[in-house]
């Protein structure tokens, strides 16, 4: 059965890319605890036009945990903690105590400026993906789905690298602000699939350069990225990638 | 009286599409280049149109809401994907994908557009593969399938529970690949408020650029929509928060005809409302019914003490247990189609058998596939929806039976295109689920997605150019003309008034009262004097929205409340035309079930004498006047027209 809670709520307000930011703080009371965090998010909005004020901006599309829209450091985590990894709009107000503070503030990274408190712009990923995330064929008639055979590991190892969102929690959490997990998820996939084979070599170098150019950072193997993944990445991903780029640099 | 002409090609069903081909008109690859199309919509009929649009030569424009176009809602389709492969050698055909199509979807969809999608459908998996879509494969390398609800075959694809994202991202790659050719510009968190018309055809959009607030033109020589449905209409929903379906109004209001409205789908297997406060409605996918047994408790008593929280689902007896679907449907058991399903779990709560403390909710029970295919097994199918179930309910399904309830998912309705996928208008065409072709009155499981593509993919980029074919003398337009310039004017008063009504209510709050109208007597279950009631109940919310509302900030810059009004001014005029839809068609059928017409049985009963139609719906000029209705008459040639029976 739902019990509710009280708490406080920081959360970030910036106008703008070029605007110094700061927090504001409210009480909220009585929240019931099967509330979803954006719900929560919701209630406190629904009171600030109440009282005629602007609403705290925040981006939010499916609220199932898929879209990869959803994008908020919840006390010092993307996404806020979970046991099994999820997205901001999968974190229940049962993970909270009554009484708690809780900060909310945006992704954190140069290539990821604010539009609006905590709306970010995340284009950089787009981008990435247009140097080659992408498996070069025409639309019209290949050849028929089964007429090359996948071994079920590769497929659902791919498969595993294709659950990326693209929500960019992993730039948010490292220190480096490197999308490392990011590229080498969608490099990842392509790989390790017979499809994606012919322009491996020229995918891995042009999406890591692509995002080096984008002003992303490298990466120091901290593994703060797969630790707050939501779809639970992997760095061997980043191994992979990395495996990749060296044999396409060396026959170069 | 208008005439509504569906342009079926001539010709035996099988032979339609490929007759169609050999003979229409195509535009050459010198031509391509100086036409211009703009795609508004990155869901899975977006976002393969434009890239195959672009690809072809032709240059794009595609817009979306969202950030990036990788957010469209067909992401958070979880079950899978149609195609008459018959890879499982278990009977499967052209013919039976599109006889299941039009059976489910109780005989009120346009045969020919029905049969040309199972015709592509093999083309799209084939399509997937080679982008590299990480479908699941059987230990021989072969790909898997699983069975739906309303066939009985295997014929779905999946990529694990999230067969929508790897579309979608399949699709997202491939438009990604034209962006970086430079054949499709992308407008990203821009928004679609009016078509442009000129001379009769469309040219044209004005659109919002969501962080700058202002109101920009867009010219082109044809225009797409492919903006998904209108299923938020009833505020709570499956959708995502930001679907709209003001696009497809704003063509509506401009002359197109809106179709078959009253055909919305709800979904049986979604987690039940918890509460007032809750923003949307989570599905769980109809693929847990192969493995999943939905019941309710035979005992009044047992049902009571579930309600009170004294006894949990488990602690019942198998033989106190009533699987209703599996009872009343032998046949197809738990497979039944959406619309059945759905109905008989209202039909089963309004008895008094729920299960939840709001009485509205039945169980959806994973122990005996437990017992028979050990826990690994399961989880290796359904791990991903179990966790999230756990997440949002706090229950697990290993220990525990879900509890679901019907919550609106899709709709069927949309606006009218002809064959070829064109509206009324001239140049405006509506792909995937923002048209009404193919599902008739119910759509079945994984047929969403097998439409979105088979548009997007391998129809609209031919049949286009059977209307650009005469356009390639048209010089690019001017944004400058003076249509262009009144229809940003009427986007900018509106916006002006909307900003300066300076009210008490919310966007949100003002859309709830909607959404409460709409499910209660424009739901599952229907009745004249409910629609009636509705149709006045509209009315008093559109004075409220009109005068009574609330919008701060301004109207510079982002500002995403004046958003919100700005849809939720559609979703009204979207509610009355349902209800209208609803209150005329005068019988039972898929989606739309009307208490007056059923058999003694509790099942939907069709009118075939007077209802074989598709309703397409004519603005009048005013929000305040009701639409008129043309019909376009059905005519089957290839199916005989019967009573759906899924009991044996």
């Amino acid at each position: 059965m739902a019990k509710n809670i009280s708490f406080t709520i920081k959360y970030w307000k910036q106008n703008g890319p070029k605007d110094a930011g700061h927090f504001e703080q409210r009480e909220m009371k009585d929240i019931p605890d099967d509330t979803s965090f954006l719900e929560m998010l919701d209630i406190l909005n629904e009171e600030l036009i109440e009282e005629g004020k602007e609403p705290f901006v925040f981006d939010h599309d499916c609220r199932e945990g898929i879209c990869g829209m959803c994008s908020l450091y919840i006390n010092g985590t993307p996404h806020g903690k979970t046991e099994t990894g999820a997205t901001t709009c999968q974190l229940y107000m049962r993970r909270f105590n009554d009484g708690d503070v809780i900060t909310v503030e945006p992704w954190r990274s140069a290539a990821f400026p604010v539009i609006k408190d905590c709306m970010v712009d995340r284009s950089a990923f787009d981008k990435i993906q247009q140097a080659g995330g992408y498996i070069t064929v025409r639309t019209g008639a290949p050849q028929d789905a089964n007429a090359i055979l996948i071994p079920k590991q590769n497929a659902d190892e791919a498969m595993d690298c294709a659950t990326c969102i693209g929500c960019g929690a992993c730039v948010a959490a490292c220190k480096n602000g490197s999308a490392m997990l990011f590229v080498s998820s969608k490099v990842s996939q392509f790989a390790l699939l017979p499809q994606g084979r012919p322009e491996a070599a020229k995918r891995a170098k042009a999406m890591v350069a692509k995002m080096d150019e984008l002003g992303f950072g490298n990466c120091t193997n901290t593994r703060a990225c797969e630790a707050v993944c939501p779809k639970n990445e992997s760095i061997a991903n980043i191994a992979r990638l990395n495996r990749e780029f060296i044999k396409a640099k060396l026959n170069d | 009286m208008a005439t509504i002409n569906s342009k079926i090609p001539e010709g035996p069903i099988s032979e339609k599409w490929t007759n169609f081909k050999a003979h229409q008109k195509l535009v050459n690859p010198a031509n391509k280049r100086k036409l211009d199309i703009i795609v508004v919509g990155t869901g899975l009929a977006g976002a393969s149109a434009a890239a195959s649009l672009g690809e072809m030569g032709f240059k794009v424009f595609n817009f979306c809401i969202q950030d990036s176009p990788r957010r469209a809602h067909s992401i958070a389709a979880q079950g899978g994907i149609n195609a008459a492969k018959n890879y499982q050698n278990d009977g499967d055909s052209v013919y039976r994908l599109f006889y299941d199509t039009v059976k489910g979807g109780d005989y009120r969809a346009r045969e020919a557009n029905v049969y040309r999608l199972a015709e592509v459908s093999a083309n799209i998996i084939d399509q997937c593969v080679a982008q590299g879509v990480p479908f699941a494969r059987e230990y021989g390398g072969l790909l898997a399938n699983r069975s739906f609800g309303g066939v009985q075959v295997s014929r779905t694809f999946y990529a694990k529970g999230q067969t929508g994202q790897q579309l979608l991202l399949g699709a997202y790659s491939a438009l990604m690949c034209q962006v970086h050719a430079g054949t499709v510009k992308l407008f990203c968190r821009y928004e679609m408020q009016d078509v442009v018309i000129i001379d009769g055809r469309a040219r044209g959009i004005i659109a919002k650029n969501l962080i700058t607030g202002k109101l920009e033109r867009f010219a082109a020589h044809a225009v797409v929509l492919a903006t998904g449905g209108y299923g938020n209409t009833y505020f709570l929903s499956t959708n995502a928060m930001g679907c709209n379906c003001s696009a497809a109004i704003a063509a509506y209001r401009k002359g197109a005809y809106f179709a078959n409205p009253a055909f919305v789908q709800i979904h049986p297997t979604c987690i039940p409302v918890h509460g007032d406060k809750q923003s949307k409605l989570t599905l769980m996918s109809e693929s847990l019914r192969n493995d999943g047994r939905i019941w309710v408790p035979k005992k009044l008593e047992d049902a009571k003490k579930l309600q009170e929280g004294k006894i949990q689902g488990r602690d019942i007896p198998e033989e106190d247990r009533d699987y209703y679907l599996e009872r009343r449907y032998p046949a197809f058991g738990n497979l039944v189609p959406r619309d059945v399903a759905s109905r008989a779990a209202k039909e089963r709560c309004d008895k008094g058998y729920g299960v939840n403390s709001t009485g509205l909710a039945v169980f959806l029970d994973f122990s005996e596939a437990i017992q028979r295919l050990g826990r690994d097994a399961v989880e290796q199918r359904y791990g991903n929806l179990f966790d999230m179930y756990e997440e949002i309910t706090d229950v697990s399904p290993y220990d525990n039976p879900m509890m679901i309830y019907p919550a609106i998912h899709y709709t069927m309705g949309g606006l009218w295109v002809d064959y070829e996928l064109q509206t009324n208008i001239p140049g405006l065409f509506a792909i995937g689920e923002c048209n009404f072709s193919d599902h008739g009155a119910n759509r079945l499981g994984a047929s969403a997605l097998m439409q979105g593509l088979a548009d997007g993919y391998f129809v609209l980029p031919y049949t286009i150019q059977n209307y650009l074919s005469d356009q390639i003398t048209v010089p690019r337009f001017s944004t400058d003309l003076p249509e262009f310039a009144a229809a940003e004017k009427a986007v900018n008063d509106r916006i002006d008034h909307l900003m300066n009504i300076k009210g008490k209510e919310s966007v949100d709050s003002i859309h709830k009262k909607l959404g409460h109208v709409m499910w209660e007597y424009v739901g599952m279950a229907r009745t004249k004097e409910g629609l009636e009631k509705a149709l006045g109940l509209l009315k008093d919310i559109r004075k409220e929205f009109e005068t009574n509302l609330f919008v701060p900030g301004s109207k510079e810059g982002l500002n995403v409340e004046l958003d919100k009004a700005l849809r939720l001014n559609d979703f009204i005029t979207m509610g009355q035309l349902i209800a209208y839809d609803a209150l005329n068609r005068n019988e039972s059928c898929g989606g739309h079930f009307r208490e007056e017409y059923q058999t003694e049985d509790g099942e939907a009963k069709r009118d075939d004498q007077n209802c074989f139609y598709v309703s397409c719906w004519e603005y009048q000029g005013s929000d305040e006047k009701a639409p008129v209705m043309y019909k376009e008459p059905l005519k089957y040639e290839a199916i005989e027209v019967k009573t759906r029976n899924y009991k044996n």
